[in-house]
């Protein structure tokens, strides 16, 4: 392609954008909702993960043994624990340990036991691989001759567990009607603009135009279309989040386990993939139509 | 007798580079099955002026159209500049349009744009740079007598001067032919004989003219090689010809 064609497309490519101003907004609006949803919805999915992921290494699960249990026995519950697939590492706090934490809480008052009085607090603390399968570990130390009493942290492992999968294929399904939506909105565009321009189609192609030359602008206008519908959504999220996480953060302390990512670290992948998205609409939605009007 | 006419055959299409346009029984029938054109033959050499003529309906504007290629023929034999229209590749369509020129009887101007960019028009879709477009434009112009009206917008312009845009575009990446399809229909006496004008001057600079016309005095006023067509088939083919009369 020559340069003063790409400048010529290009060039073209605007004033389609500018001629059918309705279509266009109506287009860019259908895109921007699609992409605001993807957009929310990638952005919650990541914390979510990014949540899990930290709550994972957070959320343990301890186990206490019964009085008087063996070294050997200790030992052997060890191996089994350490043999489960959703344990990531465990460690042995033994009732000197522990005592030793203990007594840095107590201070000086610690001096006044002579005894362990955590003599029966010896116990494994298990980290998990995936939280969500908490329970199933639970059940399977209940099971477990040696264990007097497991410590799980419940309120963490069922909410993670809770998220509903119907609320992700809602989502999902949202995103999909409204691509649909976006890739025919273009197609309309696109046809709207042909037949406004039919009979400057047929003057350049009776002085020798390239079918290239006819095509590239239409469907570079629909680019242009796909990456304005694109940037909006992205700017009012990058946006939107930084004052959702804040206000979070601030006013429920309550949620304070929440960690969010910081927005840079999520936006640097979500906006290019999702200008990519854009114009991929736009240019999917309008290649073909275009090559089905301009037979020429 | 057979052999003779082989052999001139052979000759002749050893020499296909001499011709602007070469037709050999060529016919075309459109899906409604009414052939339009029938075993069509028709020469005509580099700089040659010919009128066609014919009643409505004959063909004029199919045998145009097939000279275009934006129709194709069922059969026979077509070459215009050297293209061979029978088999000619789809990407290769554009190239050959660019040795044309081509004038319709409805001007078919682009509406929004002035007179410089209608004309300019054909130079960008052939892509040339900026400043051969810069050079070329206001010469043809001038050429066709519009140089003080470039900034117009077709609307402003009388049907004869717009014609004479539309002759511009035609003419401005120098075609080795020109068509006209009726380019006179809609003008009156005065601006029919000024674009008459103009194409003489065009064909007297070497380009091919073929001109479609109904104008029957401005036929036999000029002198020309007259093609007549009645209901498909080419009835008579005269150097310095007349208006065939119908009855
Ligand atoms: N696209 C088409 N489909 C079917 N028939 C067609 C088509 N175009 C032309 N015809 C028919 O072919 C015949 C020749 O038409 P053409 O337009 O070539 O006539 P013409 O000589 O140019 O007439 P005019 O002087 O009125 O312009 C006519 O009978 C017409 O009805
Ligand atoms: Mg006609």
């Amino acid at each position: 392609m020559k340069i003063r064609t790409f400048f010529y497309t290009i060039e073209q490519g605007v004033i389609g954008v500018l001629r059918n101003k309705w279509f266009t907004v109506a287009t860019v609006a259908t895109i921007s909702a699609c992409l605001f949803v993807f957009g929310i919805f990638s952005t919650i999915a990541v914390n979510v993960a990014y949540i899990v992921k930290n709550a994972e290494q957070n959320v343990s699960v301890t186990v206490f043994f019964d009085e008087g249990i063996s070294d050997e026995r200790i030992e052997e519950i060890g191996e089994l624990i350490g043999r489960r697939s959703e344990v990531g590492r465990y460690e042995l706090i033994t009732a000197e340990e522990a005592w030793e934490d203990f007594s840095e809480v107590l201070g000086e008052y610690a001096d006044s036991f002579t005894e362990n009085p955590l003599e029966n607090c010896a116990n494994y603390q298990i980290y998990l691989n995936d939280v969500t399968k908490q329970s199933q570990l639970v059940s399977y130390l209940d099971g477990v001759e040696g264990i007097r009493k497991i410590n799980k942290s419940d309120f963490t492992a069922d909410t993670l567990t809770g998220i509903n999968m119907v609320l992700v294929y809602v989502f999902i399904g949202i995103i999909l009607i409204l691509f649909a939506v976006s890739i025919f909105l273009i197609n309309n565009t696109v046809t709207m603009g042909i037949s406004v321009r039919k009979e400057e189609i047929t003057i350049m192609k009776y002085v020798g135009a390239t079918d290239f030359f006819v095509r590239a602008p239409f469907v570079f206008e629909a680019m242009i279309i796909g990456l304005i519908g694109a940037a909006i959504p992205m700017w009012l999220l990058y946006y939107l989040y930084g004052i959702a996480t804040n206000l979070i953060n601030e006013k429920f302390a309550f949620l304070s386990f929440l960690t969010f990512l910081p927005a840079w670290d999520i936006f640097v992948y979500l906006i290019p993939f999702s200008l990519c998205i854009g114009v991929g609409i736009g240019f999917v939605g309008s290649f073909f139509t275009v090559h089905k009007h301009l037979r020429v | 007798m057979a052999e003779t006419k082989r052999k001139r055959r052979e000759t002749e299409a050893n020499n296909i580079s001499d011709y602007a346009i070469y037709l050999e029984n060529v016919c075309k029938t459109f899906s409604d099955g009414v052939p339009a054109l029938s075993d069509i033959n028709l020469k005509v050499k580099h700089g040659e002026f010919v009128f066609i003529v014919g009643v409505s309906g004959a063909g004029k504007s199919t045998l145009i159209k097939l000279l275009l290629r934006e129709l194709k023929a069922d059969s026979g034999t077509i070459y215009v500049n050297g293209f061979n229209l029978m088999n000619i590749k789809h990407g290769r369509i554009p190239k050959f349009r660019r040795t044309l020129g081509v004038v319709f009887q409805d001007f078919r101007l682009l509406k929004d744009r002035n007179v410089y960019e209608n004309v300019a028009f054909a130079q960008r879709v052939a892509q040339k740079s900026e400043r051969e477009i810069r050079r070329n434009v206001p010469g043809i112009l001038s050429l066709v007598g519009l140089a003080g009206k470039y900034k117009a917008k077709p609307k402003q312009l009388a049907g004869g001067e717009q014609q004479r845009v539309a002759l511009a575009r035609a003419l401005v990446n120098q075609p080795k032919l020109l068509l006209a399809d009726e380019p006179t229909g809609n003008l009156d006496l005065f601006n029919t004989a000024e674009i008459m004008r103009l194409l003489e001057t065009v064909n007297e600079n070497g380009t091919t003219v073929v001109v479609v016309t109904h104008n029957d005095k401005l036929v036999n006023d000029m002198k020309k090689r007259v093609v007549t067509i009645k209901q498909g088939m080419i009835v008579s083919d005269d150097e310095n010809g007349g208006y065939f009369d119908e009855d």
